[in-house]
């Protein structure tokens, strides 16, 4: 976790979108790496970037009207946003690949989940159609499911919710890809079958060895699942520690806010829930100050004007904030 | 001990599947909801929870009348809510209210605030003049945390969190005993779930209104609720009060759920042990036989395959609907 940060570098990522509205700002300078093996969880609300930032990754965003306008996504030594569509499309599946949050609508429903499966492995591999689907039904039983050979003739309106995860699951593992970025891939699943679904996933990433990213605005999920954290507001990474620092020692308002406002299954009721107060930023406007000022029960004059850095506070402990939240000054 | 508002004995909503295109006939039913019996007292608020599929939202619409219930007795403040017919029903009507699980499709795109809010207003008689049609919906949004002025906005220019408050007026403005919660937070961020559950509790206070939460977010339901009821598959297998039930939850399948919510503790994740469901929730139309719950449970007998598990209560207070909880 603390040597080998050459497996993955985002630097100073930065995507805006061009609509008729304006200017959206949606990633404004995200930096973050990444370790073989790590799986790292990104936080956030909804419209912060974290699906933006992961997509801008794996150039996924369309352009126009999206647009990359800084930043480099250093994968291996190779900057993927200077590599041409060739070379991009060698890596897409084969090195990184991704599970999307909503698996009724992410698989094609007109084409056999087996034929979905093998897409990838005739894309990236010279196997042969029986070797693909030799291959495509043990991965089905790798996610278990049963009856695999049977159902790989099947389509997608003949699996249930958390099956479907479970194929999209199998399809991205299809090339043993090294970085696995899942996108909320729990959210639209039941709390028993995102239990199931998140047990697999650990227990894959065992037995396979990748990295992950986790993204997901569920804290609660984050707990169980990663080695590291990073908190995301408004476009900006506020906070980044590993996982028991930033439950424990939370440095930043927003995550501070964020785990007051969960109520708590494994806890009696003690008061009632604090509550952020205002809305969620408006991306149109070019961001100015710290994003989160509007809303920070902590804020000062100088968090108005001044956007503050992400800064090691602590020994791997990242926090963008000019407040010390234990004492309510100034650092 | 008073008589509580809301009881319900015994309802049952089905709903028929069809088939054939000149000659319908009925091949059979979804049952959504099967046999369910509980009370909710004067200002309280009783959560109700499970996962997609297993009847909290059917239930919540039908003890309102909005589905015609397939059989059994809703009796909402001493009236019959599938018997009243006319003035009555109108009186039930105005005193039971819902609330919207989606802040974007429960507001109609083409009305202003003012007419979204004062419809019930309308439909009740409840106003005799514009200017006091005006006032009253002021004085709503103002009771939800709104801004007056935006009287004459429409819907798409408010934030999902607003929209939700412009729901919760919506249901407030016939001055309701009762309120049907349906996953009233589910659509919204994390930050805004928490003003709007706030407001909720702030508005029970004020106004002494009883609500049906219905909901499947199990760590909300413990927060805000008095009782719980878990549902599954249409039935009801437990109900008991709040922290009665999360801290000694009987029922196999409450247990389940409950081991699979999970907190944000890092140390506490990584320590607990799971129980890991297996399979998926089962068809309604062909309900498995029993106890609805045997093929998935971990601890099922034969017994469970072919009797149907007794509604009763096993220590005062908590109900359950399982063979193998001794009393």
């Amino acid at each position: 976790m603390k040597t080998d940060h050459k497996f993955l570098e985002v630097k100073n990522l930065k995507t805006q979108f061009n609509t008729p509205e304006g200017t959206v700002y949606a990633v404004n300078g995200v930096t973050f790496n990444l370790s073989e093996g790590e799986t790292l969880a990104v936080v956030g609300e909804s419209g912060c970037g974290k699906s933006v930032t992961m997509m801008s990754i794996m150039r996924l965003i369309q352009i126009p009207p999206g647009k990359i306008v800084g930043g480099e996504v250093i994968y291996r030594d190779n900057d993927l946003l200077q590599l041409s569509e060739e070379a991009m499309e060698q890596i897409r599946g084969r090195e990184i690949a991704m599970i999307f949050q909503d698996p009724m609508t992410s698989l094609n429903p007109v084409l056999t989940v087996g034929r979905q499966l093998t897409e990838t492995l005739r894309t990236h591999t010279p196997m042969t159609p029986e070797q693909c689907r030799e291959r495509a039904q043990n991965l089905l039983e790798l996610v278990g499911i049963p009856d695999a050979k049977k159902r790989l003739d099947n389509y997608p309106h003949q699996f249930s919710g958390g099956m479907r995860q479970r194929v999209m699951i199998a399809m991205s593992l299809a090339c043993t890809p090294s970085l696995l970025i899942a996108d909320e891939p729990t959210t639209a699943l039941d709390v028993t079958i995102q239990a199931q679904i998140i047990e697999l996933v650990k227990e894959l990433k065992k037995s396979v060895g990748m990295a992950m990213i986790w993204i997901t605005h569920d804290l609660g999920v984050v707990a169980g699942l990663a080695d590291r954290v990073l908190v995301m507001y408004a476009g900006y990474v506020v906070e980044e520690a590993l996982v028991d620092e930033l439950y424990e020692n939370t440095l930043h308002p927003y995550t501070l806010a964020l785990l007051q406002a969960l109520p708590r299954a494994d806890r009696r009721r003690d008061q009632s829930l604090k509550s952020i107060k205002g809305s969620p930023p408006n991306l149109l406007v070019e961001p100015r100050g710290c994003p989160f000022a509007p809303r920070c029960e902590f804020v000062q004059e100088k968090c108005i004007t001044e956007n503050p850095a992400l800064l090691d506070i602590e020994t791997n402990h990242k926090v963008a904030c000019w407040v010390d939240v234990k004492t309510g000054a100034l650092r | 001990m008073t008589e509580p508002l809301v009881r319900v004995e015994n309802l049952t909503k089905h709903f028929p599947i069809r088939k054939g295109m000149l000659i319908e006939r009925v091949v059979g039913a979804v049952q959504a909801v099967d046999n369910i019996s509980f009370t909710i007292n004067r200002g309280e608020t009783l959560g109700m929870v499970g996962e997609s599929g297993c009847g909290k939202t059917t239930a919540g619409r039908t003890l309102l009348g909005l589905y015609p219930a397939t059989s059994g007795k809703t009796i909402i403040d001493g009236h019959s809510v599938y018997e009243a017919r006319g003035s009555e029903l109108m009186k039930v009507r105005r005193k039971a209210q819902m609330i919207f699980q989606d802040p974007y499709a429960s507001l109609n795109p083409r009305w202003t605030v003012n007419s979204i809010v004062s419809e019930p207003l309308r439909v009740h008689n409840l106003i005799n003049t514009r200017k006091e049609r005006d006032e009253r919906v002021k004085e709503l949004l103002e009771l939800v945390g709104l801004n007056a002025r935006h009287i004459n906005r429409f819907p798409h220019e408010f934030s999902g969190g607003q929209r939700q408050r412009i729901g919760i007026a919506r249901a407030l403005a016939s001055e309701p005993l009762f309120v049907v919660c349906d996953e009233p937070i589910s659509a919204l961020d994390v930050s805004i779930q928490a003003q709007v559950v706030n407001l909720l509790e702030k508005l029970q206070d004020q106004l002494g209104l009883t609500y049906l939460f219905v909901a499947h977010d199990l760590s909300m339901v413990r927060h805000i609720c008095d009782r719980v009821a878990v549902m599954y598959l249409g039935v009801m297998v437990e109900l008991a009060e709040r922290d009665e039930l999360y801290e000694n939850p009987l029922h196999p399948y409450t247990k389940a759920l409950l081991s699979a919510v999970p907190v944000p503790d890092p140390r506490k994740e990584r320590e607990r042990k799971r129980v890991i469901l297996s399979g998926d929730v089962p068809s309604p139309i062909n309900p498995p036989s029993g106890c609805r719950f045997h093929p998935r449970c971990p601890v099922a007998v034969e017994r469970c395959k072919a009797e149907v598990p007794e509604w009763r209560e096993v220590r005062p207070g908590h109900h359950v609907a399982c063979h193998l909880v001794e009393k």
